[in-house]
């Protein structure tokens, strides 16, 4: 206990702790735990969007290598296993049936009709291939708005007109009103597509069955293994939630498609209980693409009105979300409460109304991609006030400036629901502006018009909510679960310390900024602290990692059970130097009476009379471990400004990302490095929607991006070296101060650099808008079109 | 059939379908999982390892092309306790988040490394267009990567000094 140790942990840019595993290729992933006589699972899945299953044959796969057994819808309907629940309820939610394997009808190219199991994965496969299901091909529909067309196919029987919710936030009237004394508006039609979140890990999972204490164990790539424990255990199989123990090892990436209940863990649970033998089933990339949640898929119309001084008066949303043929876990909390209520942005709005229809689709099914709802809501939000700076002749930077809330108007109660809880916009924004050399950009497109190249500057002022979340808010909202965090601090006797979180690590950087919260409650050396996670089988109960709340909630609970640890240290130690617990100071890593240093007890001693107990305060118990649980009080609301400079080549419809910066307000940074390179990956994903990715399907719902052939994710080639930089404006209502930092880069960049490609497209021919992905056949075309269709025929 | 592979510098015999891929066999015959699986159509990388020396996607290659072949996977790169200049790059400059990608990432940079010691940024960001990693935006891979050359073109040097 006498290593050197900094003042400081906390602020620190510290490499990694979990580091030296994965470097060295040690890391455990999912599908790299082998359990004995295990048997491999492969998937039957749907090659329509929509039909009816008339025959699955399974004599066709009778006598074939390795086969063990083949499992259909009817098998798991025999079996007990309900259908995959909906985890937040919307008033009037029209909820279809979603089984672990489809019951007569398949929904989505993709959906689960069967599954083969065999010695082999080949074999399993060999099988999967040959099995024959006859189908009955009915009509069907991919695009939201076709759907709720008249006449449109339906989705489902229970669902009419594909509809499964209508809902509203915001003060219509007030907003009409403030249109009618408006001097200006513009009306956006904006389609925010569909995406794919490719996390490099397939998902996979494998699941073991012990007839005996009949205890089921399951490792999987999960973002948060208690819910999956809780939805698995309580509402599909039907078994009590001690019997389940869900292991979520390292996990190579989520972005959010790691939270889900999914339809093969289900699968592989009943499996191993049925044949007595462990399971195991890795996603092929081809089956991620068909089965993995997707994100965003957005129609809207957004209208702006200001005044005849540039002040916003009021928003007007309506939007069409594209729910895809089954509610999943969050789905519709989504394009609702993490949208609707964002989107007066960083703006001083009297009124802003938002109507969102929820509709449901032959697709595979849509729900929380990295950001969730935020980069929708950022994107209509800035890329109208875009166009309305275009419209209005004024610089896009000024006309958010004059528009801000300013920083002694928070606590800022918003006209959609949110209480933001700090603020200060204005200097992340002069940052940024001199970060990237704003005004010399701006000379430069001047002098670049008529050179065959065109530059665009796209800047966003973003605000989002994460910590996700208060309780009894998101209760009253239609939350199935709470979202607090919880913490158990364990010491040991020789003072070596374990943290236990319900927060989940699976790239972001857990198990140091962890410990460097501990190390400096604690004051011992980081050296002495381990994170542990993903394991309900060793956690205390937890809700997990997504909405960038592991700092904001788990941080806090960790905050408050050292706080306990330290309390009871404080007393054991005041008794130990024989001194009254006001008298005892906690500093330099000692416990020591004040005005006499050289009477101290290190946090070793302490540690080992809590353990030998030969010598405590009178009535206290022995030990020295504490679990503490924290419910936020409110969203936190990082914010910022980000830059991105595209040119244009206008031959050929190039966009090239030249260079971004950003200035993000995350609150005091646990670690640098992580909280950087968290940003980087964010602006990475958000970038790749704008210019790249693309979930598209044809009208009939087949998935025209199968594979990494047709779905462009962002390489390093494609990419520019990225300018970063923060202000600092604590949250008021955590105990750390901190807000979230994994999923800003996503929720500003897709508007930035959308912003930057339709800024060069104004600039050079007056082109309002275009929707993403800006390929360059779509801005040749665009800007061809624009320049009066020049040989546009003889091209065609 | 039997197929011989020298991997990490030791030879494993083993009986395997025709059909098995390298990938597989380094897995799922060999137990070595630090390299990784991400896609099956040989685009993102997280699967490469050295083919007498040379970076293969070994989701592209069959064991039995390896017959005789010598390989080196991430394990064979450096331990804990020794470092490979790539892998204490990848460390200090945080080129890694999740890690899945990174194995295959360190294995396409080495190959970099061998026949460019002192890549641009630019040259970096070429050579790794076909390791897909979804975490990091590839900032701070290029940064490990120009701190590994550094540190590998001093370590040169050195040795050259010491010859001399």
């Amino acid at each position: 206990m006498t290593e050197s140790r900094p003042d400081k942990y906390m602020g620190q840019a510290l490499k990694r702790k979990e580091d030296p595993r994965f470097i060295t290729g040690t890391g455990q992933y999912t599908d790299d735990f082998v359990l004995p006589g295990t048997l491999h699972a492969a998937m039957v899945r749907s090659p329509y969007a929509h039909a009816r299953i008339t025959n699955i044959d399974r004599s066709s796969v009778d006598g074939m290598p390795g086969v063990v057994a083949v499992l259909t819808g009817e098998d798991v309907q025999a079996a007990g296993i309900g259908p995959i629940p909906v985890g937040w309820l919307l008033p009037d939610l029209k909820v279809p049936a979603h089984h672990a394997v489809a019951q007569g009808e398949v929904n989505h190219v993709g959906d689960i009709v069967a599954v083969v199991v065999a010695e082999t994965r080949a074999q399993a496969e060999d099988a999967a291939a040959l099995l024959a299901v006859d189908y009955e091909a009915l009509s069907s529909v991919a695009l939201g708005s076709a759907a709720l067309a008249e006449g449109a196919p339906q989705v489902h029987d229970d669902v009419p007109g594909n509809v499964a919710f209508q809902w509203e936030i915001g003060d219509e009237a007030a907003l009409n009103e403030a249109f009618n004394r408006a001097h200006k508006t513009v009306k956006v039609q904006l389609r925010n597509h569909r995406l794919i979140p490719n996390a490099i890990e397939p998902r996979a999972s494998l699941a073991q069955f012990s007839p005996a204490s009949r205890e089921y164990l399951l490792y999987t790539t999960s973002q948060n293994p208690h819910i999956h424990r809780l939805i698995l255990a309580a509402f599909v199989m039907g078994i009590p939630e001690h019997k389940l123990r869900v292991i979520s090892p390292d996990v190579g990436g989520g972005f959010g498609s790691k939270i889900f209940q999914y339809q093969e863990e289900v699968i592989v649970l009943l499996a191993a209980q049925k044949l007595g033998k462990p399971v195991k089933w890795t996603a092929r990339r081809s089956e991620s693409f068909v089965s993995d949640m997707q994100g965003r898929d957005h129609e809207s119309v957004a209208e702006l009105a200001v005044d005849d001084q540039g002040k916003m008066l009021g928003l007007r949303v309506n939007t069409v979300a594209n729910l895809g043929a089954y509610l999943t876990l969050f789905a519709p909390a989504v394009p609702t409460y993490l949208y609707g209520t964002l989107l007066n942005g960083v703006y001083k709005f009297p009124a802003v109304h938002a109507r969102v229809t929820g509709v449901v689709t032959n697709t595979v099914p849509v729900d929380a991609y990295r950001g969730a709802g935020r980069p929708e809501a950022t994107y209509l939000i800035e890329r109208t006030v875009d166009v309305m700076a275009h419209e209005l002749g004024m610089d896009p930077a000024e006309f958010r400036r004059i528009n801000f809330i300013q920083p002694d108007e928070f606590p800022y109660q918003t006209p959609v629901a949110l209480v933001y809880d700090s603020g200060n916009y204005e200097p992340a924004l002069d940052k940024a502006l001199e970060m990237m050399h704003y005004q010399e950009l701006r000379a430069e497109q001047e002098r670049m018009k008529g050179t065959g190249k065109i530059l665009g500057i796209g800047l966003i002022s973003y605000l989002e909510a994460c910590g996700l979340a208060p309780s009894a808010l998101v209760g009253q909202l239609g939350a199935q679960a709470g979202q607090w965090e919880s913490s158990l601090v364990r010491v040991h006797p020789t003072g070596k310390v374990e943290l236990y979180t319900g927060s989940h690590s699976h790239g972001q950087g857990h198990e140091t900024a962890f410990p460097q919260i501990a190390a400096d409650e604690l004051q011992i050396p980081i050296e002495d602290i381990d994170l542990i996670h993903g394991d309900t089988g060793r956690m205390p109960y937890g809700w997990g990692t997504y909405g960038s709340r592991s700092a904001a909630v788990g941080g806090s609970a960790l905050k408050m059970a050292l706080g306990k640890i330290t309390a009871k240290a404080k007393k054991i130690a005041a008794h130990l130097l024989e001194a009254s617990e006001e008298d005892v100071e906690h500093e330099g890593g000692v416990f020591r009476v004040k005005g006499a240093p050289s009477q101290s007890k290190t946090f070793f001693d302490v540690a080992l009379m809590a353990h030998l107990a030969h010598n405590l305060p009178e009535g206290m118990e022995p030990g020295l471990e504490a679990t503490a649980f924290y419910d936020p009080k409110n969203f936190v609301y990082p914010f910022g400004t980000h830059i991105a400079v595209v040119e244009i080549d206008t031959d050929t419809g190039v966009v090239r990302l030249r260079g971004y910066g950003c200035v993000d307000d995350c609150g005091p940074l646990i670690n640098p490095l992580i909280a950087e390179g968290q940003v980087h990956g964010g602006i990475a994903q958000g970038a790749g929607q704008a210019l790249w990715e693309e979930a598209a399907y044809d009208e009939d719902g087949n998935l025209l991006a199968g594979t990494f052939m047709e779905y462009a994710v962002p390489r390093a080639d494609d990419l520019p070296h990225f300018q970063t930089d923060h202000t600092v404006t604590p949250s008021p209502h955590n105990p750390l101060g901190v807000k979230g930092i994994g999923e800003a880069g996503t929720i500003a960049s897709t508007a930035a650099v959308a912003n930057a490609v339709m800024d060069a497209l104004w600039h050079e021919c007056r082109i309002k808008h275009l929707d993403m992905p800006y390929t360059s056949e779509k801005v040749w075309r665009a800007i061809r079109e624009a320049r009066g269709g020049m040989g546009q025929a003889a091209d065609d | 059939m039997n197929v011989t592979v020298t991997v990490n510098g030791k030879a494993y015999t083993r009986d395997v379908e025709p059909r098995t891929l390298l990938v597989q066999f380094l897995r799922e015959d060999l137990g070595l999982t630090g390299t990784h699986v991400g896609c099956d159509t040989s685009q993102c990388g997280a699967c490469t390892v050295h083919l007498n020396g040379d970076a293969v996607k070994s989701c592209t290659v069959l064991a039995v092309q390896a017959d005789g072949m010598s390989v080196t996977t991430i394990e064979g790169m450096g331990t804990p306790a020794d470092l490979h200049p790539l892998q204490a790059g990848f460390w200090e400059k945080h080129g890694l988040q999740c890690g899945f990608c990174t194995p295959g990432m360190i294995m396409s940079a080495a190959e970099l490394l061998k026949h460019n010691p002192d890549p641009s940024e630019e040259e970096i960001r070429h050579h790794l267009e076909g390791n897909y990693c979804r975490c990091t935006g590839y900032h701070n891979i290029v940064l490990a990567v120009r701190q590994a050359a550094g540190a590998l073109r001093a370590a040169a040097l050195a040795e050259q000094a010491a010859d001399d």
